[in-house]
């Protein structure tokens, strides 16, 4: 009871959080846990785009942007109290970067009309706008992933894959098994044999599946791994010695954290990207005048460049854009989460565009609409190279294959229209 | 001061043994009731729901039901987490067949289930006890939830092993849902946690709870004195993971929305609980809710000290509030090694015996 009364006392000074007239727009982060490395890179990047627009451009429209970073462990419990925390604030839109958290937040934001900004993660067919009116997963999902990763491996074949086999190394949550029913339709289609090997999260533990990957001896691997799980796997397939170059990660298996503990041995590792690799592009000249030397950078910019900090930063200027889109839109600069969710389905970057924010060529053009909220799906392939130690990309934006996937993605949505009682719009 | 009690006096055996002895305490506790029951839905908002006292509420039940076993009937269980996972994927299976029934029933439902699933795995503590069987749950936490991972039938044939509850209504008001408003989530939850917590009490007064406490404390010499184990540690586990799937079913369908097998239930959940009740106080109704506030409640009421008044950088303030925790847990079971429910006992002995405790 005395605890109570204290709880209650404290209460009150929680409560009485600072309303302040910016564009919010909160940091579901996390810095801890297993998947801590990870997600660290991450919102610097996120973080960091936006005080370059604020310190370079006075903020966008004239409204200076805030990232109230929230703490969620990569934790579903604790992404779920971040949420409620942030959304009085005036939130405009959340990206918590965990599949999990996700899937937690989609019926949510709906009820309170936040958009939900889940670049490469989250739930596949909320590329259906139809049913997902609230949620985006521009310019690339999942399944995007699986098929393109499938189309690289056709075109290393001759446009054959026939008898050839293929293991799917995943981690065992939601976020790894979305891939599955993709891969198994691919296989039917183009006749390889698809091994499933589930690693339980967060990951360390997997030196069964890799005995099993030297006993059946698959053609190529394809890893769907976060966190720890990653740099550990790649440690045990260069235990067994199996080939560098015939193992594809998704694109959350292709950091710089991933494989530099493996050193040497990693040379030659291949994974997805949807977006540009290193700082050769004009932008992280602003970002170093703007924001890292005035020692206003995120953790001090110690990442500033890596593959994770730039995704971080890309989700950013993706947000950002949808925020100038939905300012132009509403005509004022002091924009509600209902409005960027329009500025969100006319959003237009085409190429031209990313150039003038200074990275020429660095995604794919994001082209939404009412029913269209995930883009073309397109994607790169990016090889590490161990003595340099950088990624290079070693292929164009290549599209998946819409045939296997369209039909994927009205069943999934259609099942969860009926499940939640949506009426598709458009 | 508080706890004078002149005059309070005891004519009847059944006044004696009554909850609250106290007259003061009685009072305490009605008042508590009815500040939870009619001034807070009134007051409260998302926040204080979805962060706070929901979650509170319903680990409150789970810690009870835990406390059940391993406080009262003395068996150790670390398969908490598996047997919150039966109570969340019973009722989606159950939401999903049967939409039209009331959701709180199924709710209860669920639990019968997980009492089922529980007994099933409560036959080896009729050989084994101590350690053995705490490896022997530990067992079942990872069975289960490898289960609900692996076998499509439990989440419906989902594309990505997710559940989603849908929306579910009692008397034409949202539980489950999106579109449920936070004083019917905490209603419902504290409705739960109040009948259950009266239904434990009165329980583990009664003779099954004696019955219990004697398996507890010697089972040879309860067994000489007539107490049959079978039945004994069987209904332990049985009236236990009813609790621990009703906290289930909450926490999926009206708490989170959405789970995942081996995120939302996985060993830390397990342990979780288990903490709480050896911080609350083993053999305490009191002490489940004092444990459960004390896990749930510090690390929310420390987050926002330290990030949203502080303006701490979150990953230190999460490591810091790691240390805070883990530091209370060590000074509280040096203090009082029989939990808060015990501390708070004390407490109240020495108020009574006031200016003079000893």
């Amino acid at each position: 009871m005395k605890l109570k009364l204290a709880t209650v006392a404290l209460g009150a000074i929680m409560a009485a959080a600072p309303a302040m007239a910016d564009l919010v727009v909160p940091n579901l982060s996390y810095r801890t846990g297993p998947y801590g490395a990870s997600g660290t890179q991450y919102a610097d990047g996120f973080n960091d785009y936006f005080t370059l627009l604020n310190e370079r451009d006075g903020g966008i429209g004239g409204e200076k942007v805030r990232t109230p970073e929230c703490e969620t462990a990569y934790n579903t419990e604790k992404g779920v109290e971040c949420y409620e925390s942030t959304k009085g604030s005036g939130a405009l839109v959340y990206n918590p970067l965990s599949t999990g958290i996700t899937y937690q937040l989609i019926p949510k934001i709906a009820a309170d009309k936040i958009p939900l900004y889940t670049p490469g993660y989250g739930r596949t067919s909320a590329k259906n706008g139809k049913v997902f009116e609230w949620v985006f997963n521009a310019p690339a999902n999942y399944w995007d992933g699986a098929s393109v990763a499938i189309k690289y491996l056709l075109d290393e074949n001759g446009g054959d894959l026939n008898g050839k086999k293929i293991a799917l190394v995943y981690h065992n949550s939601a976020y790894g098994k979305e891939p599955i029913r993709t891969l198994q339709d691919l296989s039917k289609k183009h006749g390889f044999t698809l091994v499933e090997l589930p690693i339980d999260p967060p990951g360390q533990e997997q030196k069964s599946q890799w005995l099993q990957i030297r006993r059946d001896k698959p053609d190529y691997v394809i890893m769907y791994g976060w966190g720890v799980m990653n740099q550990t796997a790649i440690q045990e397939a260069a235990n067994i010695r199996f080939p560098m170059e015939n193992m594809i990660g998704i694109w959350w298996s292709g950091s710089e954290i991933d494989v530099v503990p493996v050193g040497a041995a990693a040379n030659g590792y291949k994974a997805l990207t949807f977006h540009g690799v290193g700082t050769d592009y004009p932008v992280y000249q602003d970002m170093q005048k703007y924001v890292v030397e005035p020692g206003k950078a995120s953790q001090g910019g110690q990442h500033v460049g890596s593959v994770l900090y730039s995704r971080g930063m890309y989700a950013a200027v993706v947000i950002a854009e949808a925020i100038k889109k939905a300012q132009e839109l509403a005509g004022t600069s002091q924009i509600t989460a209902a409005q960027l969710r329009d500025g969100f389905e006319a959003l237009d970057i085409t190429p031209e565009r990313l150039t003038e924010i200074g990275l020429p060529d660095f995604g794919p053009e994001i082209k939404l609409s009412c029913d269209n909220h995930g883009g073309s799906g397109m994607a790169r392939v990016q090889q590490w190279d161990a003595a340099a130690k950088k990624w290079n990309l070693i292929t164009d934006f290549t599209e998946p294959d819409q045939e296997i996937l369209a039909p994927l993605i009205a069943e999934d949505s259609e099942a969860y229209a009926k499940e939640a009682g949506i009426t598709p719009r458009c | 001061m508080l706890y004078r009690e002149a005059g309070d006096f005891k004519t009847s055996y059944r006044d004696d043994g009554q909850t609250f002895p106290i007259r003061l305490d009685r009072w305490g506790y009605y008042a508590i009731l009815a500040v939870a029951f009619l001034v807070v839905p009134l007051v409260i908002d998302s926040y204080w729901a979805n962060a706070v006292l929901v979650p509170f509420l319903i680990y409150a039940i789970a810690a009870i039901g835990l406390n059940i076993l391993t406080g009262y009937a003395g068996q150790v269980s670390l398969g908490t987490g598996g047997f919150m996972a039966v109570g969340a994927y019973a009722v989606y299976k159950l939401m999903t067949a049967f939409p039209g029934v009331p959701i709180v029933l199924l709710i209860v439902v669920a639990g019968v289930i997980t009492a089922i699933v529980g007994v099933l795995f409560g036959l080896p503590s009729l050989r084994i006890k101590g350690f053995y069987l705490a490896v022997a749950t530990l067992a079942a936490q990872f069975f289960l939830v490898w289960l609900f991972n692996k076998v499509p039938w439990f989440y419906n044939y989902s594309a990505s092993g997710q559940i989603n509850a849908p929306e579910r209504t009692m008397f034409g008001w949202a539980i489950t849902g999106p579109a449920t408003t936070a004083p019917a989530k905490y209603l419902t939850c504290l409705i739960f946690a109040v009948v259950l917590a009266w239904v434990a009490r009165n329980l583990t007064r009664g003779t099954v709870g004696r019955k219990w406490m004697a398996i507890r404390d010697m089972d040879i010499a309860a067994e000489i004195i007539g107490v049959n184990p079978l039945t004994a540690k069987l209904s332990a586990f049985a009236v236990s993971s009813f609790f621990i799937g009703i906290a289930g079913a909450l926490l999926f369908s009206v708490y989170l929305g959405a789970a995942e097998a081996s995120e939302a239930f996985g060993i830390n959940k397990s342990f979780l609980v288990l903490f709480m009740i050896i911080i609350g106080g083993l053999g305490s109704i009191f002490g489940s809710f004092a444990g459960a506030a004390f896990l749930v409640l510090l690390p929310v009421l420390l987050k926002n000290v330290l990030v949203a008044q502080l303006g701490w950088p979150t990953d230190l303030a999460a490591h810091i509030e790691l240390m805070i925790v883990g530091a209370l847990i060590i000074f509280f079971l040096i203090v009082e090694p029989h939990g808060l429910a015990r501390l708070w006992q004390l407490t109240k002995e020495k108020l009574r015996l006031w200016p003079f405790p000893h």
